[in-house]
């Protein structure tokens, strides 16, 4: 199958593999994350008496559940009682198990893919497992991070160990720099584009190529963390002096003597050069331009200087039909130039986009005019916003009519009281198109930070590049 | 768990391609505990007004509220790892879910609690899913243990399942059980990792 080469992802297994039993692998699990969505995991681990194994590994996080205002009154500033009790039960459960809990009122506090890389809590060659399908983001750090189930959390939490196959590999090397105003966003986004929503399936994906080692950590981890939108369950990126610069001085980061031991086993974990892979896929960065989402899967997206497609333009009755399904759910006409779309709202916010590099993107966009429909900004940790209101990044916001909010996945998720009403459109830098994601009945447009700006400050999808070479 | 051996059942054909768990049970029904409320989650903004009336859906017409088994297209229950989509499944009443393709997430989280994942190559289930809006209230009946699922017409289809999953579904059995032989390796094994790595550890 392969030559004797191994790949990254092959020796983060194998440095994790306890036994391997009927094609199955039972491996070790270093850190585990999770948030108010887990109650069903302790609900399980309740029902069948089991105790934690190893909680100083485990991580918990208030971030779908809370509010975006009202922040200062804790969680008694959660008016719905369902979701104030959902940020309880955390606690509750959190606490029996002496379990660490980056909380409601933690000056740490924020989205569970935010907050492990900020505290060094997300480190190379780790095997992370999240009760959150977008976990893959912390592969930027050239970890093994994947999404589970409830039933799987509940495996980790009574034994800190996962059974697992090991998946296929696939490399997508993006060579070449990027243009002028194409962001990371708009690298995933491509990239689902040509694979899939569901290309990935059943691969890891390791990411490499020139437009990849030049990003920075932010720009690697909102890659990684749409891996899962094309399918993966796992995407990663090499570690490199990118990963141990960004790494080094954090609270959990390994200090000293022991930072030197860590860096030495960090530098030398990467794939053989004669590795191979499954599959390959390459992209030329040059030919990536900014990107919209115009249906209700992450794979129907186009350059912004592009049209919304005709069902009758295609050979394929099935893919036609699926392309008029979604036309019909997002209220477009077929041939509609995409950058003349009106849009209702805007989210700049989510585990993809919210970190103060994505902040400081749209802000360079906000400071050349005035919102014209309601956009608004959500930090993904107290950290991210603290740090952003250091630079002024607040104040140009505000200035330009966005709404500066509190940390948490807000609008992603939409259940914690931020959702779009029914028939509303919204530009938005989450992750997921799919259908009522924002809201029963919303419309999502999913753009990277500096269009999500752009489309605020005109009204419509808008081709940022426009609004920058005009200044 | 509950086992799966045999199944025949109504099958209910879903023609729509990238059918996610967000539809399958919609995010604000999450904090949900697990339990009968479930079947009216599954694909609950495509079955129901927000008034809570109905709106016409294969699912809402008879005989598929009698459904057991899914027809899918392809990536069926991709995005959220959300075990609740399984659950919404289950208490509808569905067992068996055939597909080209699945978010791997969500078929591995249908192992958990008893439903057996099916891929079967694209064009037999297109087919399947023609014979089933033909026939409407057919049934497949699906055989585990012989890895077959018979259509209406009485054609058999082979699938391929990997045998640990294959053994949990027949026996009803979880990993926690097999995990717990392994006590000493994990012992012997995490001393030895923590020597490794003491830094992850502190």
């Amino acid at each position: 199958m392969t030559t004797d080469g191994r790949t990254l992802y092959d020796k983060i297994w194998d440095q994790h593999a306890m036994v391997t039993e009927e094609g199955e692998t039972l491996l070790y699990i270093d850190r585990a994350l999770f948030h108010e969505g887990s109650s069903h995991a302790f609900a399980k681990l309740e029902r069948e008496g089991r105790s934690v194994a190893r909680p100083r590994q485990l991580f918990a996080f208030n971030d779908h559940y809370v509010p975006t205002t009202g922040r200062e009154k804790g969680v008694d500033g959660i008016a719905i009682p369902e979701i104030r009790n959902m940020v309880l039960k955390l606690a509750a459960n959190t606490a029996k198990h002496g379990i660490t809990l980056f909380g409601i009122d933690d000056p740490r506090q924020g989205i569970l893919h935010i907050v492990p890389p900020e505290q060094g809590i997300t480190q190379p060659g780790l095997v992370i497992a999240g009760a959150d399908s977008h976990t893959s983001t912390h592969g930027a750090f050239g970890s093994l991070a994947f999404g589970i189930g409830a039933s799987d959390m509940m495996h980790v939490m009574a034994t800190q160990t996962l059974w697992q196959r090991k998946s296929k590999t696939m490399r997508i090397a993006v060579e070449g720099p990027l243009g002028f105003g194409v962001s990371a966003k708009d690298v995933i986004l491509a990239i689902i584009a040509r694979i899939g929503a569901g290309g990935a399936a059943g691969y890891t994906i390791e990411y490499t190529g020139g437009a990849i080692t030049a990003m920075n950590m932010e720009a690697r981890m909102t890659v990684c963390n749409m891996s899962i939108e094309g399918g993966g369950r796992a995407g990663m990126v090499a570690p490199d002096d990118t990963t141990f610069a960004y790494m080094e001085g954090r609270p959990f980061a390994p200090k000293g003597a022991a930072w030197a031991n860590a860096l030495a086993t960090w530098k030398v974990l990467r794939g053989d050069a004669d590795a191979t892979f499954d599959r390959e896929v390459e992209l030329d960065a040059a030919q990536i331009a900014p990107m919209v989402t115009w249906g209700t899967s992450p794979e129907h997206s186009l350059p912004v200087t592009g049209v919304v497609p005709d069902p009758r333009n295609t050979a394929d009755a099935t893919k036609g039909a699926e392309i008029a399904a979604a036309l019909d759910y997002m209220g477009l006409k077929e041939g509609t130039p995409l950058a003349e779309i009106a849009i209702d709202r805007v989210f700049i916010g989510s585990c993809t986009n919210s970190r103060l590099d994505d902040l400081r993107a749209a802000a360079d966009v906000a400071r050349l005019g005035r919102t014209k429909v309601p956009a608004w900004v959500v930090p993904g940790s107290q950290l991210v916003k603290r740090a952003a209101e250091q630079e002024g990044l607040d104040r140009i916001f505000t200035a330009a009519g966005f709404e500066w909010r509190d940390p948490g996945c807000s609008l992603c998720t939409a259940i914690n009281g931020d959702q779009l009403q029914p028939g509303e459109r919204c530009a938005s830098t989450s992750n997921r198109n799919f259908r009522g994601r924002q809201g029963p009945g919303g419309r999502t447009h999913l753009v990277s930070p500096a269009m999500a700006a752009a489309a605020a400050l005109t009204g419509h999808l808008t081709d940022v590049r426009d609004l920058m070479r005009r200044g | 768990m509950e086992p799966f051996t045999t199944l025949t059942g109504i099958a209910v054909p879903l023609d729509e391609p990238n059918i996610d768990t967000n539809q399958l049970c919609p995010t604000r029904f999450n904090k949900v505990p697990r339990g009968p409320e479930y079947a009216r989650v599954l694909l609950h903004d495509r079955r129901f007004n927000a008034d809570g009336s109905e709106k016409e859906f294969i699912l809402n017409a008879e005989p598929y509220r009698q459904a057991k088994v899914v027809v899918a297209d392809r990536n069926f229950g991709c995005g959220s790892s959300r075990e609740s989509a399984v659950f919404a499944l289950f208490e509808f009443g569905i067992r068996c879910v055939i597909a080209p393709s699945f978010g791997d997430i969500h078929a591995n989280n249908c192992v958990k609690n008893g439903i057996l994942p099916v891929v079967l190559p694209a064009a037999d289930v297109a087919a399947l899913r023609r014979q089933l809006r033909e026939q409407v209230g057919a049934t497949l009946a699906v055989d585990l243990a012989r890895q077959t699922v018979t259509d209406p017409t009485g054609r058999e289809h082979r699938f391929d399942i990997h045998p640990v999953r294959k053994l949990c579904l027949l026996e009803g059995l979880d990993d926690i059980a097999r995990t717990g032989q392994y006590a000493a390796r994990f012992a012997q094994f995490e001393t030895a990792y923590r020597a490794q790595k003491p830094w992850l550890f502190n």
